[in-house]
C-alpha cells in the first residue's frame, strides 16, 4: 500500500464562468478504519483563493499550516493579498524545496484572478507530492483521483454559472465517493464567486 | 572616545557620523533626478568623468529587472555591488511566486541591507543613495533608498551636489497628471539647471519605463540627442 492511501479522501475542482468550485469528502480514516466523519480538507487563503490537500492526514494538517504561514507572510510583507495564480506557483515551489523529504500530499487550489472590469479568470491548479503542477479545466486529487476524472470529464460544460457548477461538482464527488471504500461519509463543496464563498454540505452515503 | 571602539556608533548627542558621512557622500556626487508621470517614470543621471575616460564603456543607468531600473548618487563601486543584491533579490522573487517582484518590495530589501550596513560590526554605511523606477502592480512607482536605510516613493525628487536647487525646481514644475514625454523633458531642465559645461548625449543617461510595456529600458545616445534638441 502507498503512504498516499493510508487515509482516503475524494477532492475535486472545477471551473466555471467567473467562479470556481472545490468540494472534498469528510472523511477520516485509518485505511478501512473510520476514525471521523467531520475533517476540513479544504483551507481558505483570503476571499478569492481556496486550496485543498488529499493525501497523508498527518502532512495536511502540517502542510496547510505551512501555506497559512506563507501566505500571511506575503500579505504583511507585500500588503496585499496573494492572487490565486501567484499562490499556485507559490505551492509548487514550496513542494519542490522538499523535494528529497517531501511532505505526503496532493494539493488542489482554485481561485480567481482579477482581470479588471468585473471579469476574473477562474484558476484551478493541481500538483504531484514534490510540486509539478497541472493547470486544466478541472482537478482531482485523493484515493478517489482515478473514479473522479471519469465522471469529471462527463460532467464538465464550458462556462458554467455558480448553480450549475455546483451540481456539476457535487454529482462528480458523489458518483466517485461511491466507487471507493476509502472516502465519502459526508462532502463539503466550496463555490467562489466575485461577491461571495457559497459553503454547502452535501448528504452523502452513510456506508 | 565611546566612539573609538566602532564605526557605528551613537555621539553622546543622538547621531550616528558614519551615516551622517555617508549622506554627504551622496551629496557630493553627481547629479540624478527622478520624475513620475501618471504614464510611466524618469530617471536621468550626470556622467562627468575626465575627457580621457571612454564614457561609452559604462552605464550609470542600469536595469534590475525587465520592469525596474536603477540609478544613484555617490561611490559609484558602491553602486555596483547594492545593484548586484537588487538583481539576485529579483530573481529569487521570481524563482518562488513566478511574478515580477514590487518596487516598494525592492525598495525595502534594499533598504533593509543599507540599515544593516550601519549597525553591524567590521561594516561602513553604502555610499550611494539609490532610484528605483518600475511599473507594477500600483503602476509607476520611484522610490528613494538612503544609505541610513530610509526608503520612500517620491513623486519626483534629485539627488548629489545640486539636489537643493534641483528640488526646488521640481517643485515648481511637477504636476500630478505628467506625461511621461513632458516628464523627460522636465527632468532635461532640471539636469540643466548647474550643469558644468555642455550638456550632451555622452555626459547624461537617461533611464525610461512605460505603462504601455512596462520594460525599462535605458536610452540610446541618438534617442538622448533628440530629447535635448527638444528641450533646447
Amino acid at each position: 500500500m502507498s503512504i498516499m492511501d493510508y487515509n482516503g479522501s475524494a477532492m475535486v475542482a472545477m471551473k466555471g464562468k467567473n467562479c470556481v468550485a472545490i468540494a472534498a469528502d469528510t472523511r477520516l480514516s485509518q485505511q478501512l478504519c473510520t476514525i471521523s466523519q467531520n475533517m476540513q480538507k479544504v483551507f481558505k487563503v483570503n476571499d478569492r483563493c481556496l486550496f485543498g490537500l488529499a493525501g497523508l492526514a498527518t502532512d495536511v494538517a502540517t502542510y496547510s499550516k505551512e501555506l497559512k504561514m506563507k501566505t500571511n507572510m506575503y500579505k504583511l510583507t507585500e500588503n496585499r493579498d496573494i492572487k490565486a495564480s501567484t499562490f499556485t506557483d507559490l505551492v509548487a515551489t514550496s513542494l519542490y524545496e522538499k523535494r528529497f523529504g517531501p511532505y505526503f500530499v496532493v494539493p488542489v487550489v482554485a481561485g480567481l484572478d482579477d482581470k479588471g472590469d468585473g471579469e476574473y479568470e477562474p484558476v484551478i491548479a493541481s500538483y504531484d507530492y514534490i510540486g509539478c503542477k497541472e493547470q486544466s479545466y478541472f482537478a482531482c486529487a485523493g484515493t478517489s483521483q482515478s473514479f473522479l476524472y471519469g465522471v469529471c470529464e462527463s460532467f464538465y460544460k464550458e462556462d458554467m454559472n455558480p448553480d450549475e457548477l455546483f451540481e456539476a461538482v457535487s454529482q462528480s464527488l458523489l458518483a466517485a465517493m461511491d466507487r471507493d471504500s476509502l472516502a465519502g461519509w459526508g462532502a463539503t463543496v466550496y463555490v467562489l464567486t466575485p461577491t461571495e464563498i457559497i459553503v454547502k454540505n452535501i448528504k452523502t452515503r452513510q456506508d | 572616545m565611546s566612539t573609538d571602539f566602532s564605526l557605528t556608533t551613537f555621539t553622546e548627542q543622538g547621531i550616528l557620523p558614519q551615516v551622517v558621512y555617508s549622506l554627504k557622500a551622496v551629496d557630493n556626487g553627481d547629479n540624478s533626478i527622478g520624475i513620475k508621470a501618471k504614464n510611466g517614470v524618469v530617471i536621468a543621471t550626470e556622467k562627468s568623468s575626465t575627457i580621457l575616460v571612454d564614457e561609452d564603456s559604462y552605464h550609470k543607468v542600469q536595469n534590475i529587472s525587465d520592469t525596474i531600473g536603477c540609478t544613484y548618487a555617490g561611490i559609484g563601486p558602491d553602486y555596483y555591488s547594492v545593484i548586484k543584491k537588487a538583481r539576485k533579490d529579483c530573481l529569487k522573487y521570481e524563482q518562488i511566486y513566478r511574478d515580477k517582484i514590487s518596487v516598494y518590495l525592492l525598495a525595502k530589501n534594499l533598504a533593509e541591507l543599507m540599515q544593516e550596513y550601519t549597525q553591524a560590526g567590521g561594516r561602513r554605511p553604502f555610499g550611494v543613495s539609490m532610484l528605483l523606477a518600475g511599473i507594477d502592480h500600483d503602476g509607476p512607482r520611484l522610490y528613494q533608498v538612503e544609505p541610513s536605510g530610509a526608503f520612500h516613493s517620491y513623486k519626483a525628487t534629485a539627488l548629489g551636489k545640486n539636489s537643493p536647487n534641483a528640488e526646488n525646481f521640481l517643485e515648481k514644475r511637477y504636476e500630478d497628471d505628467l506625461e511621461l514625454e513632458d516628464a523627460i523633458q522636465i527632468a532635461l531642465l532640471t539636469m540643466k539647471e548647474g550643469f558644468e559645461g555642455e550638456m550632451n548625449e555622452t555626459n547624461i543617461e537617461i533611464g525610461v519605463v512605460s505603462t504601455e510595456d512596462k520594460n525599462f529600458r535605458v536610452l540610446t545616445q541618438q534617442e538622448v540627442k533628440d530629447y535635448l534638441k527638444e528641450a533646447e
